[in-house]
């Protein structure tokens, strides 16, 4: 009898291309290691094109081919419309598109993918956007068609990316900012340097010439005017129709009294005007709009269901296949689904049988078994052989876009609660408002001369040129620090929000238990030939538990050869070698009784010539320092655990979490949306922590929804903020992140505030001087700048983030 | 004092040139991507794209 615990024996070779471990069998090529056919294959082509420059160029470049799905999935790149959806550029001789590609990381990606043109004449130029990971690649469609360039990158495992959103062209928003800075940036510099004499009090210039420099201000003042101020004035007005005042009301109004006196004064020859505080608000109000969305573009979010579909299925059409976009399929089309395609709209089977994961609508990972005429929902994913189904409901009626169509998703919590900025606001315009007012009655009772100049002083010096800035700032930090550790929002009003929660909801699968990983052993007898024959059949098998068993055996292999071996989906594997049968799976399948292992255990038989020979036991396996981190959380919040698996691991659950937690097994998606918004009336403000789309209601309702993942270049749900799963014990440091930056937010405000009472008392008596007001408003912005970004990177420090 | 006008005058015309300048090379995406030309610039001579200019004209013609 042999017992093996994981984990198993010591790494000796890495692969020279992908740098993971490799079996004892290894291919040596060139002499070189190499783990698989796959990693050698791709050096081969490297070396056959002088592109061995990449290996030395960073550290670790390659990229592991284990886990690659088929190429045909780039069939439906064929399809016009879709081209055309995607190409940036076309021509007879050019066309150009972005690809997205997760798997840049190094200086050597952005090497090789620029040199791609080496592998392929009908490549033209590829031109890396690192921080973006995205490549824009040029190529002659005469020569290579997209089909074959996404296919090009797949091979060397750059695999694209490519959905429909993507498709969808991007405006260059940072860019118009960018602009808007340079134009405001160039009137504040120039009204400043021409409002000199003003500044220094230069009495005895000659009138004339003070003349042409203030209508020099106003001539430099329009473009700031007309053009770096557009935004505010639209997003005033948008939201004035809305019936809502929002922080861009009273900016837009101190916009326009500043620009209209100062023009007023300057041509009336009673003042020099305000126009360099004008100019100066603008450039600096729109370097906190810059900030703002460079800390989002990192955060590329795509709320989009439609990414998570196939962008095109295969029809048959009278014995054709052709590739057709998913929202042409119409009800009674036939259509093909390979291995590991999403099923686009129900249909029902044509196939004799399939198996499908539909762990992306329900969360239960086991395959279910379908026959032929078997109704099959949207969502799944087949897994084996290609199938053939019938149509039966058009994408969009579809039960998954019912789910992901909830009220919920199209209504987002932003307009549920307001941010706080915008509570703010309202109040500080009415007060505004009313101090004008009221400054303006008390001048026409005592000196009449002063009203206007009074009422337009105050409404300039309370322009919320710092409130403005406080919430971009802090929360921005907010953001970065949290994106250095691996949680990644979607925006910064979810930082306000985080504060708040007072309840978490763990999901089981994927966000609380380890996608892989977790104790493997095996209980029986057999040779270590034996076992390391099992290892090698379970490397052939891209399921969860053969991957498991492959990392316990695979180093025992002595790579035999292999025949007639085939993998009955949702049972196991069948094979000969060296005239024996093995046979690897579930006990129906191997031993042909029904057996249930121990609980928390999931066992997977084997059987030798028939023989039954043992089990392997894998273990579930759960994220490290879960215990520490509910220990912290305890006290301040509850919690409780909803899965839509079965009860299997609920003893280790149990051990885990402290005695009371409620837990709640075989909960359908509806059924974890509907607990969410049950906890929401009851007054809780929850936190959802799911692993992806079977949570997808639950994320988006819940006044928190993170997406817990362990590879955050892979697409999450519609949901808050993608949390990396080893990051997962830190999620009480981050909620503290959050509240510690809801107390800098507020002590910006009253930073803000005080200013703002200053300038206000001179406005209010009348001695508001262009000066004065010159250097208050940059002051006060900058002041708010500094103390929001030292003090969210000091508070980070001090929580060890 | 009316030099200074004119010294002035021409202050600005300069400023404006560098402002067009600027805002040319914002269009141009020359601050689209600012991550990646610091990790390029290690790259060997030999990895130059030979094939640019041409492929730049060409696009300038399709274009037009």
């Amino acid at each position: 009898m042999i017992e093996l615990e994981s984990p198993q024996l010591e790494e000796k070779v890495t692969c020279f291309h992908c740098g993971e471990p490799c079996a004892e069998e290894s291919r040596v090529f060139d002499s070189k290691h190499f783990c698989c056919q796959g990693c050698q294959t791709v050096y081969q082509v490297f070396s056959e094109n002088g592109l061995t420059d990449y290996y030395t160029m960073d550290q670790r470049p390659g990229i592991s081919l284990k886990g690659v799905a088929d190429e045909g999935q780039y069939t439906f790149l064929e399809h016009p419309d879709i081209q055309q959806k995607l190409l940036d550029f076309h021509s007879e001789t050019l066309s150009r598109l972005r690809f997205f590609i997760p798997a840049i990381h190094c200086s050597s990606c952005i090497w090789l993918l620029e040199n791609l043109y080496r592998l392929h004449s009908g490549i033209k130029e590829v031109r890396v956007n690192f921080g973006k990971r995205e490549a824009s690649v040029s190529f002659h469609p005469g020569q290579i068609t997209l089909r074959q360039v996404a296919e090009l990158l797949h091979s060397i495992g750059y695999s694209p990316n490519i959905h429909l959103a993507h498709g969808e062209k991007q405006k260059k928003i940072s860019q118009r900012i960018g602009m808007k800075i340079g134009v405001a940036g160039f009137a504040f510099g120039n009204i400043m340097l021409l409002s000199f004499p003003e500044y220094l009090g230069i009495e005895d210039m000659s009138e004339g010439l003070a003349q042409v420099f203030s209508y020099l201000n106003i001539v430099l003042a329009l473009p700031v005017l007309l053009y770096c101020s557009q935004d505010y004035f639209r997003s005033a007005w948008k939201s004035l129709k809305q019936r809502f005042v929002n922080i861009d009301v009273p900016i837009a109004i101190g916009i326009l009294v500043l620009f209209f006196r100062s023009t007023y004064e300057i041509i009336s020859h009673t003042g020099a005007g305000y126009m360099d505080s004008l100019a100066g608000l603008l450039f600096f109000l729109l370097i906190g709009r810059w900030f703002q969305s460079r800390t989002y573009e990192s955060l590329s979010f795509d709320r989009d269901y439609k990414s998570y579909f196939p962008l095109a299925v295969t029809r048959l059409r009278a014995g054709q296949e052709e590739t057709v976009p998913v929202q042409e399929l119409v009800a009674g089309d036939e259509i093909l689904i390979r291995s590991q395609e999403i099923i686009p709209a129900d249909a029902v089977l044509l196939s004799e049988s399939a198996s499908i994961d539909y762990s992306f609508v329900t969360g239960e990972s086991d395959l279910q078994q379908m026959k032929k005429g078997d109704y099959l929902y949207a969502g799944g994913r087949q897994v084996g052989r290609r199938v053939g189904m019938l149509v039966q409901k058009p994408t969009n009626h579809s039960y998954l876009t019912g789910l992901w169509n909830h009220e919920a998703f199209g209504k987002p919590h932003e307009q549920k609660s307001r941010r706080t900025i915008d509570k703010i606001s309202r109040h500080f315009t009415v007060v505004i408002l009313s101090i004008a007012l009221g400054a303006g009655v008390f001048w026409a009772l005592v000196d009449s001369t002063n009203i206007w100049q009074t009422v337009t002083a105050v409404l300039i010096v309370a322009c919320p040129c710092a409130l403005a800035m406080s919430t971009p700032f802090t929360n921005g930090n907010v953001l970065r620090v949290l994106g250095r550790h691996g949680l990644y929002l979607k925006n910064a009003d979810v930082v306000e929000r985080m504060a708040e929660v007072d309840m978490l909801v763990f999901d089981k699968t994927g966000t609380i238990t380890l996608p892989d990983g977790g104790q493997v052993k095996f209980v029986g007898e057999a040779t270590t030939d034996e076992l390391g024959v099992m290892g090698q059949l379970a490397a052939n098998s891209t399921h969860p538990l053969s991957k498991k068993i492959h990392r316990l055996t695979g180093s025992l292999s002595t790579m035999k050869s292999v025949k007639k071996f085939s993998e009955i989906p949702g049972q196991g594997i069948e094979a000969w070698v060296e005239g024996r049968e093995y046979r690897i799976g579930s006990s129906a399948f191997v031993t042909g009784r029904y057996a249930e292992g121990a609980e928390g255990t999931t066992r997977v038989y084997v059987a030798i010539d028939g023989e039954n020979r043992g089990h392997f036991e894998v273990e579930a396996a759960f994220r490290e320092g879960l215990e520490d981190l509910l220990d912290k959380l305890s006290g301040n919040y509850q919690w409780m655990v909803v899965s839509g698996d079965n009860e299997a691991d609920k003893a280790s659950l149990e051990k885990l979490f402290p005695e009371n937690t409620p837990m709640l097994f075989n909960r359908k998606p509806e059924q974890k949306l509907k607990l969410i918004e049950d906890l929401q009336k009851e007054g809780h403000k929850v936190m959802m922590l799911g692993d992806g789309l079977n949570d997808a209601g639950a994320l988006k309702i819940s006044h928190v929804g993170f997406a817990v993942s362990d590879d955050t270049s892979a697409f999450s749900p519609a949901c808050d903020g993608i949390l990396y799963g080893p990051q997962l014990y830190r999620l009480d440091r981050f909620l503290a992140m959050a509240k510690g930056g809801r107390k800098v937010l507020l002590s910006s405000f009253g930073l803000s505030f005080l200013y703002n009472v200053v300038g206000l008392s001179f406005a209010v008596a009348a001695k508001l001087t262009p000066l004065f007001a010159a250097v208050l408003m940059p002051l006060s912005s900058i002041t708010i700048v500094t103390f929001a970004t030292v003090s969210v990177h000091l508070m980070g420090k001090t929580k060890k983030l | 004092m009316s030099v200074i006008v004119l010294l002035i005058g021409i202050s600005l015309v300069v400023a404006v040139g560098f402002l067009l300048a600027f805002l040319w090379a914002m269009r141009s995406g020359q601050y689209d991507d600012t991550s990646t030309p610091q990790r390029r610039m290690l790259f060997d001579n030999k990895t130059a794209r030979p094939k640019k200019e041409e492929n730049k004209q060409e696009e300038d013609k399709e274009e037009k």
